[in-house]
């Protein structure tokens, strides 16, 4: 009776592993080994590890995944340490999520408006004196773009692990004599770092499909692996090619999760 | 866990409500007696006030759906699930579809092909019409914005790679226009199967990306009428529209040719409503909105009565429909084999990643 | 802490707060806008607002939209905290490692490999595209995140606690809702609307999944923009931010009320003990 009860509870869960994340991987894989005629093949890996379009293409979007956690980073830490230091911290942190709450679409549709050749920028450039800049379409307003977009998601992380931080070891920090910047450097900052490693994992992996900013933004001028499996999906029935790069995608995820997961564990066996 | 029930019960209220609110407004523009026909046509495509006319005049109800390309709409539709009664195909979709057996056959007997002219029908992707009914046909040229380019008339897709555009020509995002673009460029067929003529032409385009400043599609209607760049590689319809929106833009048909496309009225497999079918395809021939809906999409009617109701203004101008000797000159696409098209999609892809 | 430290701190957070907000405060004033682009702003205006209104197909998209998100997030919940609690019934520590890792995989992939497999999931099983198919995918991918949302809270919950009220008498139902329900309270609340935030700001596995004229805002949304700008979408742009603020009012309140009873829950678990 209670066994059959444990069974139940679990069930739609296991239910949901099976259909949603084993089977279409599952299908994904299978997928790959076809080629547009239907016909079994290993050419798509083939071409995906010799063609150096693949491969290119593979180093752009870690490149700009990379540039764009980074820059996200650099902007959210500091946002979060302040956050944690103010008195009605609970409703500012409210107010970084307000934004993921409207559409990210939306967001990208200002700033068509705000980067456009006569849009509010240029017109501030104007107003300075600066000639009209070409905004949109360039590498630089594709990250700026992403990167505005990632914030909340950097910042909620690393600001949960400001807060978990013991107060008093800051205290005994300073009781010993060292500097503010000292105890950030030797105390804060290594104790955030879970909150560094998820916020990271959380920006990083969504910037590697940002198939409809590359376009809006970009104006499809930069070929993330993203594009490549939407167009392969969705306009071009390539299937095979797309599930291919998803299967490259999938394997290296996982590579990467186990190498931060041994890691972590070597640390604490120390 | 008394409260927790009273939270989650709520919130099922509330979705029974949105679930009610969308189905309601989805209901009330639509018609209770079943009496609908569902179109899956490319974006801005027909004049929404001859649906409205429609409407009233046979009391059958328009859902009207948008694709942006072929392939997707192909996919749609292959995928299966969907519910549409007519779609618009261009020519070589025409003839892919068929070969799949997406199509179905139309029944003479309840269609009135007599206003369209003879040069536009029985065309070789679908001998003696059984499938399609022409829509509207039209041309890939440049638009130009006078104001930004001074001094030089634009005739050639030669002066797209002239150094002095960099980072100024919009593209529309199609594999088959700009790998055609750079074939007629070096006086080959669109429809090439030749490897090293495709490598050739993708060499060429290689040479233009550094003049390429987006590679979109809808987009540049908007990007042109604002002024944001000054040339454009576009669809002939969407020339027109720009250029109503600002009378500084010009399309030019290069004088090395270029590709002549045919769009289509076609059944797909998925097809129900029959009889609202034959009546809307009969509906949008009668001269009189043939005619409307050509002024208002811009592309080019081969509809023999309705082109003779036109504007002179329009009837006469040669970018739109050319002189025989130009359309010679221009190439139509061929259904080409699935490995032939990854091949132009490969390279197509290439060219895009090239910088 | 020194005192002209904290005006540098905040001095940055302002300043980082008007970038976050400029471009939404941009959007909302040219809603304003008597004229019809984002370049010049002409006038005050109400024009915007009740075009929007009087459009049914974009009421009709916003409603699916919220629907699908709640709708969703609800069996996200669900599902995931049944899910998290048997991880954590798990004795064995391995079953444990391997059924997180599998939840994970989807956490750990990007959205477009998401939205393809769904994709080719759903045509393998000929399901057709429109409101299931992307309800179905919206529940898939909310799934782990409520789950890892969940488990801190039930490591947290101890065995000795548990053992305790089972000593004490109470039956397996029983210690689920007098003690572990309301112990996890404040994780499936944080939970949920985690799901929901998801939820609301996916396109690109919706992309992949829908059709037969079934469509969520961002994906009409990302189809409308490159029509041109329009300022009806400015318009939706104030709505959402309205429906935004009521959403993080509400949970300001639940999450403000809930740490007290949360409170008062321990206490008396202490008290009991």
């Amino acid at each position: 009776m209670k066994k059959e009860f444990k069974f139940l509870y679990f069930a739609p869960y296991l239910l949901w592993l099976l259909l949603f994340v084993i089977a279409p991987v599952a299908l994904i894989f299978y997928y790959s080994f076809f080629n547009v005629n239907h016909q079994f093949t290993l050419n798509n890996y083939i071409t995906f590890f010799t063609s150096g379009t693949y491969l290119t293409m593979t180093a752009n979007s870690v490149w700009f995944a990379f540039l764009i956690t980074a820059m996200t980073l650099l902007i959210s830490y500091p946002m979060a340490y302040f956050i944690t230091k103010l008195k009605y911290r609970n409703l500012w942190i409210l107010l970084v999520i307000l934004p993921t709450w409207i559409n990210l679409l939306l967001k990208a549709y200002a700033f068509i408006g705000l980067f456009s050749h006569n849009g509010l920028v240029n017109q501030i450039f104007n107003f300075f004196g600066i000639p009209a800049q070409q905004l949109l379409f360039t590498n630089t307003s594709f990250i700026l773009v992403a990167a505005y977009i990632q914030i909340p998601f950097m910042v909620l992380p690393i600001y949960n692990s400001l807060l978990e931080i013991n107060p008093s070891l800051v205290q005994a920090s300073k009781d010993l004599g060292a500097t503010s910047w000292q105890t950030f450097k030797k105390i804060i900052i290594p104790l955030s770092i879970p909150g560094i490693k998820s916020g990271v994992q959380i920006v990083f992996i969504p910037s590697l499909s940002l198939f409809m900013l590359s376009r809006l933004i970009g104006g499809n001028k930069i070929i993330t692996l993203g594009t490549a499996v939407e167009e392969h999906f969705l306009t071009t029935m390539n299937w095979g090619m797309g599930s291919t790069i998803g299967v490259v995608l999938i394997i290296s995820m996982f590579i990467v999760t186990i190498l931060t997961h041994t890691s972590k564990k070597r640390r604490v066996a120390k | 866990m008394k409260r927790l029930t009273i939270i989650i019960s709520t919130i099922l209220i509330i979705c029974l409500g949105l679930a009610y609110g969308s189905k309601s407004l989805q209901k009330s523009s639509s018609n209770q007696n079943g009496k609908v026909l569902n179109i899956y046509n490319w974006g801005s495509y027909i004049d929404p006030n001859l649906i409205t006319k429609f409407e009233k005049e046979t009391g059958y109800h328009v859902n009207l759906e948008t694709f942006d390309s072929n392939e997707s709409m192909y996919t749609k539709v292959k995928q299966g699930g969907t519910n549409y009664d007519l779609v618009v195909p261009s020519e070589y979709m025409v003839a892919k579809m068929r070969q799949d057996h997406l199509l179905v056959k139309l029944d003479k007997r309840q269609l009135n092909l007599k206003n369209y002219g003879k040069a536009y029908l029985n065309k070789s992707f679908d001998p003696h019409n059984q499938y399609s009914v022409p829509y509207f046909w039209g041309t890939l040229g440049i638009v130009y914005n006078d104001q930004l380019i001074k001094g030089t008339t634009i005739n050639s897709w030669h002066q797209l790679w002239n150094p002095k555009y960099k980072d100024q020509i919009m593209l529309v995002d199609s594999a088959r226009d700009i790998m055609g673009l750079s074939l007629i460029s070096l006086h080959q067929s669109v429809n090439t199967t030749n490897r090293h003529q495709l490598d050739l032409a993708k060499d060429k385009l290689d040479q233009l990306s550094p003049n390429v400043k987006a590679i979109v599609a809808d987009e540049i209607k908007m990007y042109m009428a604002d002024g944001e760049a000054p040339l454009a590689v576009d669809w002939s319809g969407e020339a027109s529209e720009m250029m109503d929106q600002n009378p500084h833009l010009h399309y030019v048909l290069p004088k090395e040719g270029s590709n002549m496309w045919f769009d289509n009225w076609a059944i797909p497999k998925t097809a129900k409503h029959y009889k609202a079918i034959y009546t809307f395809l009969n509906f949008m021939s009668q001269p009189k909105n043939a005619v409307q809906n050509t002024e208002y999409v811009g592309y080019s009617t081969p509809n023999q009565a309705a082109y003779q109701l036109l504007p002179d203004k329009i009837k006469h101008d040669k970018q739109f429909y050319p002189s025989q000797a130009t359309l010679k000159k221009l190439q139509v696409y061929k259904n080409l084999s699935a490995t032939k098209v990854q091949e132009y999609n490969d390279l197509y892809l290439e060219f895009k990643m090239h910088r | 802490m020194s005192k002209s430290k904290f005006s540098w701190g905040n001095l940055y957070l302002i300043f980082t707060f008007l970038l976050m907000y400029a471009p939404i405060v941009f959007l909302i004033v040219y809603s304003f806008s008597t004229g019809d682009s984002m370049t010049n702003y002409h006038g005050f205006t109400f024009k915007h607002y009740q075009e929007l209104l009087a459009d049914k197909r974009m009421i009709a998209i916003f409603l699916n939209t919220i629907l699908i998100a709640l709708l969703s997030s609800v069996f996200a919940t669900i599902i995931g905290a049944a899910g998290a609690i048997g991880i954590s019934n798990q004795k064995r520590q391995k079953n444990k490692e391997i059924l997180l890792s599998f939840n994970n995989i989807l956490i750990v992939s990007p959205d477009v490999i998401m939205g393809a497999s769904f994709l080719i999931f759903f045509t393998a099983l000929k399901l057709p595209l429109g409101f299931w198919s992307v309800l179905l995918s919206h529940i898939a991918f909310e799934i782990p995140i409520v789950v890892l949302m969940l488990l801190p809270h039930l490591n947290e919950l101890s065995d000795s606690l548990l053992t305790a009220a089972k000593d004490l008498g109470s039956s397996s139902y029983q210690t689920f809702s007098k003690i572990v329900l309301p112990f996890i309270q404040p994780g499936l609340i944080a939970g949920f609307f985690m799901a929901i935030t998801y939820s609301l700001d996916d396109f690109a596995v919706t992309f992949f999944v829908t059709g037969n004229g079934f469509s969520t805002l961002s994906v009409e949304i990302y189809s409308r923009a490159r029509q041109g700008i329009s300022l009806e979408i400015n318009a939706l742009a104030g709505i959402m931010f309205i429906f935004s603020l009521i959403l993080v009012i509400i949970y300001y309140f639940i999450e403000n009320n809930h740490s007290q009873s949360n409170k008062k829950v321990k206490a008396r678990l202490r008290g009991k003990l």
